[in-house]
């Protein structure tokens, strides 16, 4: 019985629960995703029967059972039964393969059905990046190239339209998953890779490293924006300006911190003399959603701490701790946080 | 058996005396009192006292006794490690295990669990019984035995040790470059993990050559390949698997070895050199999807041995549950490339290895129905070994759904890497190969120490067991479907995990406390248990035939077997017995492949220690390749003038004949129908 409350449990817990959350492969966004969950949901409709029947096998004979501290006599064998019981086997085994290869057409299907996007002419192109532990995001412009777009941790996608990721990795090997808009694909160094999208739900998604790589892997997260084409067209045109000229005193004494401290030393921001590009770029540093690889929500009080101690937030990660006055601080602050 | 039917058996002539070597120090044929066979026997096959003969041994017995309490004791370490993370990620942001020291536990915890316990605890087991199950003294190669268990023991220090200075392996247990090569892995960490791999594999290689060649010349008089235990059988299709698997992993981490030391700087896994990091996830996971299989198919053949003792009856479809194996061992060196999915794979190829990774389903199929028809078929006999076979019939079926799920591409890109595959694992190799290794230590523990564990002990330790395990992995089925993926130190508080990972967590303890209860019985019971007696659970297979504790020579006289089940189809007094075999020599007889016939009398090689101080050239080998290549020649060459030595003296090998007046060759003799 206890067995039985555990399934019925589990599997209420999988399908209810795993719908809610903003980070689910059974949330899915796109028809990428919503294939996959609908593909899972049908092994997973075959496997809760198959695991009912089992369990249910073994509970007759255990009507049988003698619980004696004697090993009681053997069981005489009788032709007939083995027999039948031989047919029975034969039968579910039969069975099996049957059901084993109505899941691989499926999975077969659902493969070719994520693969249609595939035949759009002119997707939108996105390259990302891996880094311990960032994600740089490139919006390549092909007709216009000063016009691309650098930034980082943060995905904007207009909904409905393909997207194609080129991926690839500076270091190690990453993993790239969005759960909410398809299956993961690996960041490999020598191997560029790309994946096809397609979201359509507007919405805030995240997505994190998949594949183990180092000590902040947990905190290598991402922030994915689904917005109409209006609104992406206005996120690009924001993202494509340089950064805004610092107008009050301690804004341009914030600049001329940053531009002397050793954040220049790994940092760009576009429209200064910072051109680093080993750190994640801060061109737009405060229209992002979080700092610290989408570990932490952009606000003052995370950003100073993070400049500060970074290790106290992320152990091991690149960047270094920052000795910085706490005068000249409020003035980094100032005009990292007008950097819209 | 006693003295009287082993000489009416003897002029029966089943195994029959070989010439006139029997009559060379001891008369068989005159009398020969059952008490003078046995003190002879025992002067000739036991060890000597004190340390020195404690370290010299090369019983198979004591062997893999020590192999199994070694291997119990790095599982209960490497559980505490998985015990520390599991606290670590009871709640968001937890300060319990800071990055550093968490990737150096999940990392320890996964190598330790597969190689130094996993492996070697499904090997040692087999290592105890396979002799006993075929009638045999001791192992093929008793000194190699000793050998692969000094290395193993050597490792697992090198292992645990390292993680106890703080430069613990902490890539992960499957180290993929570029993160644990030269660049991303600095320090001596990712090296003290390439070695212990290559050590483990030493030791595992060596034991599968022992298993293959006992099984194939030394079973028993009559038992023909059709006549072998399940049991046998899946520890001879493990070793091969072991022979094919294993080379493969050593020679990717031996690749990345190289590639890591300074002096030698290859660049195999280097992309910036033209080297390719997917070579290397190739080469591991040729190996690491048998690895599963190898630690699966001996607890399936626990199962299939415990299965007829608790179901009252013969196994169902014996040829059909042997042929799953073989067809399992086969297709699972074919479907590696499902772990490697998010990788650019062509989908051809990608087709090809959904459509073999759920064909292995069907061979498991095959085993379950058997199992279950058998269960049917006979009437169940409820003992704590039987709780856990059932219980393994369940949570394997779970894991092997889950495995359908991860063989289908697209369910795999969504669950990949995530705590999906961690639930899936675990229930594949806790429900699949645990809890049949723990119902199998209580099926022989009371041939291990001759007394009986407490049933209801048992009992609880099972229930904590059983709730425990699944209230700490099933949950992790829906973290990994939420978007947690594995390998994570912490995660958000905003994630929204919180909950499921607190009953995780709760559950581990639940499930560490099983065990302690688990272990808490045996320690009790080997003292003040009720005695057993040789065959309490009148099992048919020949290791109940012997007493309880087998003694250093297993059998007075080898047994002549008849059928598949020896203990049942035959009364043991009057089973027919081999003779002949000298008493004050390590003798086996040996006997043909497929039909054992008797071919050889055997000299086995004595106690030695020489094993010991190979272990010792060996693995200071490896050890001192962690800091510098000099190590090679110089403990290599050490090792060599030890194997000069060890291969000095030859053993005796004599054919058996009838009579010496017969051409020499194998002679078999079919005994008179009574």
């Amino acid at each position: 019985m206890r067995l039985w409350g555990f399934i019925v449990i589990g599997c209420a817990a999988v399908l209810g629960g795993g719908c809610a959350g903003n980070q689910s492969a059974l949330d899915p966004a796109g028809p990428q995703s919503t294939g996959i969950r609908d593909l899972f949901w049908l092994f997973l409709g075959v496997s809760i029967v198959v695991q009912v029947l089992v369990t249910a096998a073994l509970l007759p004979p255990l009507r049988r059972r003698s619980a004696s501290a004697e090993p009681p006599p053997l069981v005489p064998e009788e032709a007939s039964r083995e027999r039948r019981t031989t047919l029975v086997v034969g039968g579910l085994v039969l069975l099996t393969t049957v059901i084993l290869a109505v899941l691989m057409v499926g999975d077969f299907l659902t493969g070719r059905a994520a693969h249609a996007t595939y035949a759009d002419p002119d997707p939108l192109k996105i390259k990302v990046v891996g880094h311990q532990w960032w994600w740089e995001v490139n919006y390549p412009n092909e007709r216009e190239p000063y016009k691309g777009v650098l930034t980082a941790n943060e995905i904007h996608i207009p909904v409905g339209r393909t997207v194609e990721f080129s991926l690839d990795s500076v270091d190690v090997i990453h993993s790239f998953w969005i759960p909410n808009l398809h299956g993961k694909k690996d960041m490999i160094p020598g191997h560029p890779t790309t994946l096809r999208l397609k979201a359509d739900r507007p919405g805030l998604y995240y997505g994190q490293c998949a594949e183990f790589c180092g000590h902040q892997h947990a905190k290598m997260r991402l922030t994915v924006v689904v917005e109409s084409q209006a609104e992406f067209d206005k996120w690009m045109e924001a993202q494509n300006r340089p950064a805004p000229t610092p107008i009050y005193a301690s804004q341009k004494r914030g600049l001329e911190v940053f531009l002397t401290s050793s954040c220049v030393m790994c940092h760009q921001i576009d429209g200064t003399p910072a051109r680093s590009r080993f750190g994640p770029v801060l061109t737009h540093l405060a229209s992002r959603p979080t700092i610290a690889g989408g570990s932490l929500a952009n606000t003052r009080g995370n950003l100073a701490g993070w400049i500060l101690d970074p290790h106290a937030v992320k152990p091991g990660v690149r960047m270094p701790q920052n000795n910085i006055p706490p005068a000249d601080l409020h003035a980094l602050l100032d005009y990292l946080e007008m950097l819209k | 058996m006693n003295p009287t039917t082993a000489t009416t058996s003897s002029a029966a002539g089943v195994g029959a005396t070989a010439g006139d070597a029997a009559t060379a120090t001891v008369d068989v044929r005159a009398a020969l009192t059952p008490d003078r066979a046995d003190e002879l026997l025992d002067r000739t096959w036991r060890h000597r006292p004190g340390l020195i003969g404690w370290l010299s041994t090369t019983n198979h017995k004591d062997i893999a006794l020590r192999f199994i309490v070694t291997a119990l004791a790095f599982f209960a370490i490497a559980g505490l490690l998985a015990a520390a993370m599991r606290t670590q990620l009871a709640r968001p942001g937890q300060r319990v295990l800071g990055p550093d020291l968490y990737n150096q536990f999940f990392t320890t915890h996964g190598t330790a669990m597969m190689f130094l316990f996993a492996v070697p605890i499904m090997k040692a087991i087999g290592l105890y019984f396979v002799p006993l199950m075929i009638g045999t003294r001791n192992v093929a190669f008793p000194r190699m035995n000793a050998f692969a268990y000094y290395l193993f023991l050597f490792t697992g220090l090198l292992l645990f040790g390292a993680l106890a200075l703080n430069v613990g392996a902490d890539r992960g247990w499957f180290a993929y470059p570029p993160l644990s090569g030269p660049q991303f892995g600095p320090g001596k960490r990712p090296d003290v993990w390439t070695w212990v791999i290559s050590l483990t594999e030493i030791s595992a290689l060596v034991g599968a050559v022992e298993i293959i060649t006992t099984v194939f010349k030394q079973r028993a008089v009559g038992m023909s390949l059709a006549r072998m235990p399940v049991f046998v059988w899946a520890q001879l299709i493990t070793a091969f698997m072991v022979i094919f698997a294993m080379p493969s992993v050593m020679l990717a981490s031996s690749m990345l070895s190289t590639d890591r030391m300074p002096t030698v700087n290859t660049h195999f896994f280097n992309p910036a050199e033209g080297g390719d990091v997917l070579l290397y996830q190739h080469l591991f996971w040729f190996f690491g999807h048998p690895e599963v299989y190898i630690i699966f198919i001996p607890a399936t053949g626990f199962i299939s041995d415990m299965i007829p003792v608790f179901a009252r009856r013969k196994l169902f479809g014996y040829t059909a549950v042997v042929l799953s194996l073989i067809a399992t061992a086969f297709i699972g060196f074919g479907l590696w490339v499902h772990h490697m999915f998010s990788t650019p794979v062509p989908e051809l190829g990608q087709g090809m290895f959904t459509a073999s990774s759920m064909l292995i389903a069907i061979p498991s199929g095959v085993q379950v129905f058997c199992w279950i028809a058998t269960i049917w078929l006979g009437r169940p006999w409820i003992r704590t070994p039987m709780l856990y076979v059932l219980a393994f019939i369940v949570l394997f079926v779970c894991g092997g759904l889950t495995g359908v799920m991860t063989a289908s591409v697209s369910v795999d890109l969504q669950v990949h890497d995530t705590f999906f595959v961690v639930a899936h694992l675990h229930y594949v190799l806790i429900g699949g190969a645990v809890f049949p290794l723990l119902g199998a230590l209580h099926f022989w523990f009371p041939k291990w120490t001759g007394r009986m564990p407490s049933e209801r002990i048992g009992v609880v330790a099972f229930v904590l067991v059983f709730v425990g395990f699944n209230l700490t992995f099933f949950p992790m089925h829906q973290l990994g479907l939420q978007g947690m993926t594995r390998r994570v130190y912490t995660y958000l508080p905003g994630t929204g995990w919180g909950p499921l990972n607190m009953l995780a967590t709760i559950g581990a303890y639940v499930m560490a406390l099983g065990l302690i209860v688990f272990a808490c019985n045996f320690l009790v019971s080997c003292r003040r248990g009720r005695p057993a007696g040789d065959n309490p659970w009148h099992a048919p297979t020949l290791d109940w035939a012997t007493t309880s504790p087998p003694r250093s020579y297993n059998f007075r006289f080898p047994p002549a077997v008849r059928s598949l089940y020896p203990l049942w189809s035959d009364d043991p007094a009057k089973t027919p017995v081999v003779i002949g075999l000298q008493l004050d020599r390590r003798e086996v007889l040996t006997t043909t492949v497929m039909d054992a016939r008797p071919a050889y009398r055997y000299e086995l090689a004595g106690d030695s220690l020489l094993p010991l101080f190979l272990g010792v050239t060996v693995f200071l080998t490896f050890f001192g390749l962690i800091f510098h290549p000099w190590a090679l020649p110089i403990f290599g060459g050490a090792s060599g003038v030890i194997l000069m030595v060890w291969f000095w003296r030859q053993n005796t090998v004599e054919k058996v004949h009838d009579h010496p007046g017969e051409p020499p060759g194998p002679v078999h003799r079919q005994r008179p129908r009574q």
